[in-house]
């Protein structure tokens, strides 16, 4: 939050001893909120002052960190409410739970299911982020699911769990990896705090309602903690909805720390074995402000949609995701291989490369400058059109890298062909299909062709 | 300090709009918050789940439907029906598939038979979409537009280059409701309104379709768009923004790879039927999410998935 100058000052010596380099306190302060200088650059600063100026100018959402290495993972962090305002920064991720009461033969099952659930999109890894792990009554089995889990997946970890006494010996086995604990409520929070706060592992807070959350909060920063999860779940669909909402705009817009953390949402138990429920659940807190979303499993139904939306909801719309216009060799091109047209969005790019690469077909792809959009987008924009195609065939210097002459436009853009040919007299501009996902047939078929 | 809820008080109200006559009318939008804010205010009427039926036979849909739909599906009107009975959604949109010219471009006079034959077998209020074809669009609309005249039936879409032929149709000679499609982009969506206005159309007869696309593809930009809409009302009261949103999210979501990809060339993803739903079912809560007041399902398990959250939410 910007500090305004002479909040700022009243914090200073106001001493105008000018060590700081300006004239005076007043001005030194509001160098300082424009952000042009640093407050260390007075020497005077209480540390008292410098304590409260640290509190008053920290982010209002606090980024939590869980996990280690390469399953380390930023929480939190969000600056705005609406992704138009700026970006949001820290998308949120999904966990799969476990519990001691499940049968080995289940756990195997989502271990299996964790495990075959990676792919890559849009050159992003999407995965199961987080294992969470719930104690019910069986602490041996327990900590042997606990142990089974990091042998044999890459996962950060949150332990759902109340009792300290179980919570010691979990944190034995993997207190290094920086997991979640997650139980800390009106009872226990003392003992909770005592038991993260060496290791400063992020501590989930769960409490009745949000009032009672609010309170719990207060309570464990006043015993100085504050690497902080809040357990937005309620008995109902909407009372988590609500608490949700609620504690990212206390945080954002009332600039109220207290809820300034990143929250956590069962969605395996708000839709009663109902997959599909899940995934809507999944769907409605990835776009409004869950930070961690328990899934009671995985499988590529669920994971499709969920992991594409929440990479598009979280990019930046600041930063338009393209490549570089130029010419691409895929699946070893050479002086034979056909030549397929796209647009410079990389949403597009990806998808389309990802489509020839399964082709097996060696392919050149031209990428015009098109201006950062879709295929149509661009074309409906003038920026992907017969004669601005024709020039970058002409310029790019694929007329001496293959001898081919067939071009390969998008089946969207079929339009286009009489155009592009009248451009590019050599060539013969084939329509190809409108999804990228028949181009491995329809490749194979030209490759064929052009063998017959 | 004691928590105290934040809670926003709105300076615009999205306009009520009706579909469909007598007992069995719907109202579209009436919302002063933002999806389901309940804490801020009035609501508004629950958003509307429809159901979408085509006027030929669905040959792209996946092997399950087209197996519910075998003894109907090559009658739109008993196919309406049968919707109707067995799925009960809030209304059922007629998609003239068939009209377009790039296919089996069926005439004008044919699809206002289609569509009026499917508007007096059911009691739910009908959604009829067009084919994209700007041209053929507005032409078909003002034959359907008569045929069907008293059904208030809403009109997808009137877009920038049609809109006097399908506002002038389907509104002023006839009082249906006229969608209004432009392409992601709140200064489009407003100007188009705007347009409508000018010719002549009410703005309580319109309902907004401010561009479509499938979790995953560009998706982004449609959540911004609407949020950006929204915030234009209720901050600003931006009186060209007042109308409600309509979101077809079935005509994107199946026709992507998630959903598409036959399960012999990607056995991990396991059941396209499944896949296809679950895309359905994400989007589509994702767009009730962000703002808009009605959706267009093809699946009837989508259809009931979203209902319970409606249900839960509202
Ligand atoms: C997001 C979006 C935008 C974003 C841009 C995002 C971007 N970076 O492109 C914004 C909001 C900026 C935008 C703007 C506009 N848009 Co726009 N937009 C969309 C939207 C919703 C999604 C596009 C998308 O991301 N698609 C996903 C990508 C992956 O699809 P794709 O590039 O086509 O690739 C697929 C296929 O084409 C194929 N493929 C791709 N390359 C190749 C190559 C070969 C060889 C083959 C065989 C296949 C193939 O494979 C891919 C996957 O199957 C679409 C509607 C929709 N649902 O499609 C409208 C849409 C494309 N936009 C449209 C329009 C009109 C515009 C504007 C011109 C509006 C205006 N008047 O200002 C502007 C243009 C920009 C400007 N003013 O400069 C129209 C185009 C209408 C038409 N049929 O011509 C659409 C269809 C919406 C509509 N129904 O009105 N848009
Ligand atoms: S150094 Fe500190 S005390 Fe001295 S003028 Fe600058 S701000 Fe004031």
């Amino acid at each position: 939050m910007a500090l305004k100058g002479l909040d700022i000052f009243k914090l200073t010596p106001k001493k105008n001893c000018k060590d700081c380099g300006f004239p005076t306190c007043l001005a030194f302060s509001m160098k300082v909120a424009q952000g042009a200088c640093e407050i260390s650059k007075c020497p005077h600063m209480s540390d008292e002052s410098l304590a409260k100026l640290e509190e008053a100018t920290a982010p209002l959402m606090k980024t939590i960190k869980v996990g280690k290495g390469d399953n380390e993972y930023e929480l939190g962090g969000e600056k705005v409410l609406f992704r138009h305002e700026k970006t949001f920064v820290n998308r949120n991720r999904f966990a799969v739970r476990f519990t001691d009461e499940m049968k080995d033969e289940e756990i195997n099952e989502k271990i299996e299911n964790i495990k075959s659930v990676q792919y890559e999109r849009i050159g992003e890894d999407m995965k199961i982020e987080l294992a969470c792990v719930e104690y019910v009554s069986d602490k041996d089995n327990y900590l042997d699911i606990i142990k089974k889990i990091k042998e044999e997946l890459d996962v950060a970890f949150m332990l759902v769990c109340e009792d300290t006494d179980v919570l010691k010996e979990a944190l034995e086995l993997v207190k290094d990896e920086n997991p979640i604990v997650y139980g800390a409520n009106e009872e226990n929070y003392e003992d909770m705090v005592n038991l993260v706060k060496d290791d400063k592992l992020p501590l989930g807070l769960k409490a009745k309602g949000l009032e009672e959350l609010y309170n719990l909060v207060e309570k464990v920063q006043g015993l100085g903690y504050k690497e902080l999860v809040l357990g937005a779940q309620g008995e109902s669909i909407k009372e988590t909805f609500k608490n949700v909402v609620q504690i990212r705009r206390t945080a954002l817009k009332e600039e109220d720390r207290k809820f300034g953390y990143p929250s956590v949402i069962f969605a395996d138990e708000l839709s009663k074995d109902n997959k599909f429920m899940e995934v809507a659940l999944s769907s409605l807190f990835t776009i409004r402000y869950g930070s961690i979303v328990v899934l009671d499993d995985i499988d590529y139904a669920k994971a499709l949609p969920l992991f594409a939306l929440r990479q598009n909801v979280y990019t930046d719309p600041q930063r338009p995701m393209t490549v570089e216009p130029d010419i691409y060799p895929i699946n070893g091109a050479d002086e034979n291989s056909p030549v397929l047209v796209t647009v410079d969005f990389a949403l597009t790019y990806f998808i389309v490369s990802g489509e020839i690469e399964r082709s097996k077909v060696p392919c050149w792809m031209a990428i015009p400058d098109a201006g950062g959009y879709s295929v149509l987008t661009s074309w409906a924009a003038g920026k992907f059109g017969g004669s601005s195609i024709g020039n970058f065939i002409k310029e790019s210097g694929i007329e001496e890298k293959t001898n081919s002459r067939k071009l390969v436009i998008p089946g969207k853009v079929a339009v286009l062909k009489g155009d592009i040919e009248d451009s590019l007299p050599d060539w013969e501009v084939v329509v190809g299909p409108d999804e990228a996902m028949h181009l491995p047939k329809f490749l194979k078929d030209l490759q064929e062709e052009a063998y017959a | 300090m004691a928590f105290k809820m934040s809670v926003q008080k709105a300076k615009g109200k999205v306009e009520e709009v009706q579909l469909g006559s007598g007992d069995n009318a719907i109202t579209i939008g009436g919302e002063a918050t933002l999806p389901f804010y309940d804490f801020d205010g009035e609501t508004g009427s629950k958003a509307k789940l429809g159901m979408e039926i085509l006027d030929i036979y669905p040959e792209d849909w996946v092997k399950p439907l087209k197996e519910t739909y075998k003894d109907v599906a090559e009658d739109p009107a008993k196919w309406a029906k049968f919707v109707e009975e067995e799925f009960n959604p809030d209304f059922i949109c007629l998609r003239l598939e068939g009209a377009d010219p790039n296919g089996l471009d069926k005439s004008p006079e044919e699809c206002a038979e289609v569509c009026k034959s499917v508007a007096e077998a059911i009691n739910t209020p009908l959604v009829i979409a067009g084919t994209n074809n700007h041209e053929k669009d507005k032409e078909v609309f003002e034959k359907v537009a008569q045929a069907v005249d008293g059904y208030n039936c809403l009109f997808l879409s009137a877009t920038e280059e049609n809109y006097k032929g399908v506002g002038a149709a389907a509104s002023m000679a006839y009082s249906h409701k006229v969608g209004a499609e432009s392409s992601v982009d709140i200064n489009l969506a407003k100007q188009l309104n705007v347009l409508l206005g000018q010719l002549g159309v009410d703005y309580g007869d319109i309902v907004m379709n401010v561009g479509n696309a499938a979790a995953g593809y560009g998706f982004e930009y449609l959540v911004s768009t609407i949020d950006r809409i929204r915030l234009a009302l209720f901050n600003q009261n931006d009186k060209t923004l007042t109308m409600p949103i309509i979101t077809p999210v079935s005509f994107e979501t199946w026709t992507v790879k998630e959903s598409m990809a036959p399960e012999e060339e990607v056995p991990e993803w396991g059941s396209r039927e499944q896949r296809g739903i679950s895309m359905e079912v994400s989007t589509a809560t994702s767009i009730l999410s962000v703002g808009s007041d009605a959706v267009v399902l093809r699946h009837p398990k989508s259809l009931e998935t979203l209902k319970e959250l409606v249900d839960a939410l509202e």
